[in-house]
């Protein structure tokens, strides 16, 4: 069988599926991707479930090559360098990885999140119905941990990718994380409006210290007008909770299934990945909307999932991505010339 | 029952979850409210209805928007509410055997200087009395009792002690629960239990529900040691009855 080997991972790199559904009652956290979106782009361009398992790449980056097979696969992972054997390719791509080569992704000037799917199956037991890794509790993934250098994923089913690396066209993940939408509540009551005002407003910085379980934002703290303690509550994936310090945290993928702090607001989903996607000093401010108009940005999320990403194929360059990369980064090569 | 009982708030956590809130206390009439829609609504789920997270107070229900419309969701809350406004008290109990002993029980001199109780009547006490599991959260398996005598109300410490091994059954804050995965925690550990109310590789992973009663059965270290040991092997140590 045919399998993805991890030449090199840096912290933070998981496998993950749709997440784990049905035991947030037992405590169990449903884990998943942190950018939904981006995770079903990228399968459905593997011609897979939307809800299949992917690596999730973080800005750790991740090499990796192909063993006994070749194998098909999506690169999602718009923002972030992407070399085959030392060849620069698009962020987004969708090619066939023979064995011998290598696959190199690296954080670059935008974005925290990238997925890779393989065309057929990751091979991986399902814990509680799902492959989704929930390292706080080594649940899923392999064995509950991040990828190392040395793991294998075996390809089960596995199917020939584009012959040739093509860029995939994927406009709709070009999303701006400078405001992101909520539904205000379910603890709205628990800040007077004119702190609710000024929570919306912002301007809020993202954090460097976020990490799958929560996003925390720095600026001028909101006021709590009824303490800042509750009885637990459930806690849904956004979930905007203000501690006593003032600050927001907002809970993500890997978040606990309940919480003892008021929750002022909730990212709607179809935003949820834009922010996961905003990397430490990022500003932000907030807009609520209603929960009709939530529901209706979901259903237009949807429909760019009806049907594979258009494929372009990549103009090959002799050029290796070292080179490339210097060539970025001179940008004085014009003003050498005036 | 009385017929002050007041509707449930309706409050969204976004698009795509709603919290029921039958109150903001821990309050065994509450959590009788919220376990009975629990109940409702797991005997006949609508479909694109995902979770049900019971909670001392409240009743979250994650939903898929694009299924299930808010608003259709909102109305069979109402009426199962209005239908069914009171539980059933619960028939399950459940005996976890419960090691106090040292290395177990580490925390119970801190209890009995904390209570003013002798270390012994601290077990006395807490293997006294009947609990009731009001939720899981904060980690898997990790269930909240409530039930605690007055006697262990102690406040949770203000910064966490040392991770504990897992399984620990802890008290703080008035309420007791069983801590299934080791972690630094505010609580106090007076002793651990060889029975495992999650396992995620067994069949079921998780046998004791919200609502089910709890009782600890102290065993010596010596008696501990064997039932981990056969719990180890796929045998369940826990032992369920019914309680009327």
């Amino acid at each position: 069988m045919a399998a993805l080997v991890v030449e090199a991972s840096g912290p933070g790199i998981t496998l993950q599926d749709g997440g784990r559904h049905g035991y947030l009652r037992y405590g169990i956290t449903a884990a998943g991707p942190m950018d939904p979106l981006m995770h079903a782009t990228a399968n459905r361009a593997a011609g897979n479930p939307l809800d299949a398992t992917a690596v999730e790449v973080s800005t750790g980056g991740v090499t990796v090559t192909a063993a006994e097979g070749a194998v098909g696969l999506a690169l999602v992972a718009p923002g972030f360098r992407v070399a085959l054997d030392g060849a620069a390719l698009p962020g987004a791509v969708a090619l066939t990885l023979e064995p011998g080569r290598t696959l190199a992704v690296r954080a670059g000037d935008a974005g925290s999140w990238g997925y890779l799917a393989v065309s057929g199956r990751l091979d991986v037991a399902p814990v509680l119905g799902s492959t989704a890794t929930h390292t706080r509790s080594a649940l899923g993934g392999l064995d509950g941990r991040g990828l190392t250098a040395g793991d294998r994923l075996p390809v089960a089913e596995g199917r020939p990718g584009a012959a040739t690396p093509h860029r995939l066209v994927v406009p709709w993940l070009e999303r701006d994380a400078r405001l992101i939408r909520v539904v205000l509540g379910p603890q709205d009551d628990y800040f007077a409006p004119d702190q609710i005002a000024a929570f919306l407003t912002g301007p809020w910085t993202v954090s460097p210290r976020g990490d799958r379980m929560a996003c925390f934002l720095d600026g001028t703290p909101v006021k709590h007008a009824k303490g800042h303690d509750i009885v637990s509550d459930g806690v849904a994936m956004g979930a905007i909770q203000v501690p006593g310090n003032g600050l927001p945290i907002v809970l993500m993928a890997d978040r606990q299934s309940t919480g003892g702090y008021p929750k002022i607001a909730t990212v709607i989903g179809p935003d949820l990945g834009r922010l996961a996607q905003a990397r430490g000093g990022a500003r932000l401010a907030f807009r609520d909307v209603t929960v009709a108009e939530a529901v209706a940005a979901r259903k237009a999320e949807r429909d760019h999932l009806r049907e594979p990403a258009a494929r372009e194929p990549v103009v090959r360059t002799d050029f290796a991505s070292d080179f490339l990369l210097r060539l970025n980064l001179v940008g004085g090569v014009t003003d050498g010339r005036a | 029952m009385s017929d002050a009982v007041s509707e449930p708030r309706l409050l969204d956590a976004g698009e795509a979850a709603l919290v029921v809130e039958f109150g903001t206390t821990v309050d065994p009439a509450i959590s009788d409210r919220v376990l009975a829609l629990d109940d409702a609504l797991g005997a006949d789920p609508p479909a694109g209805l995902r979770e049900r997270v019971p909670t001392y107070r409240s009743l979250m229900l994650h939903y898929d928007p694009l299924v299930l419309d808010r608003a259709a969701l909102a109305d069979r809350v109402r009426a199962l509410v209005a239908g069914t406004a009171t539980r059933a008290a619960a028939t399950t109990l459940w005996t976890l055997p419960c090691c106090y002993d040292a290395p177990h029980g580490e925390d119970i001199a801190e209890v009995a200087e904390r209570t003013g109780l002798a270390p012994d009547a601290v077990v006395s006490t807490h293997a006294g009395a009947t609990y009731r599991v009001y939720m899981y959260g904060f980690a898997p398996g990790f269930a909240y009792l409530g039930g605690l005598p007055q006697a262990l109300a102690v406040p949770r410490r203000a910064s966490p002690r040392p991770p504990h091994p897992a399984n620990a059954v802890v008290i703080g804050g008035g309420l007791a629960a069983v801590a299934t995965v080791p972690m630094p925690t505010g609580w106090y550990v007076i002793g651990a239990t060889p029975a495992r109310l999650y396992a995620p590789e067994r069949d079921p992973s998780f046998f004791v529900g919200a609502g089910d009663l709890i009782r600890f059965e102290p065993v010596d270290a010596a008696t501990f040691d064997a039932l981990r040991a056969r719990e180890a092997a796929g045998e369940a140590v826990v032992r369920r009855w019914e309680s009327r």
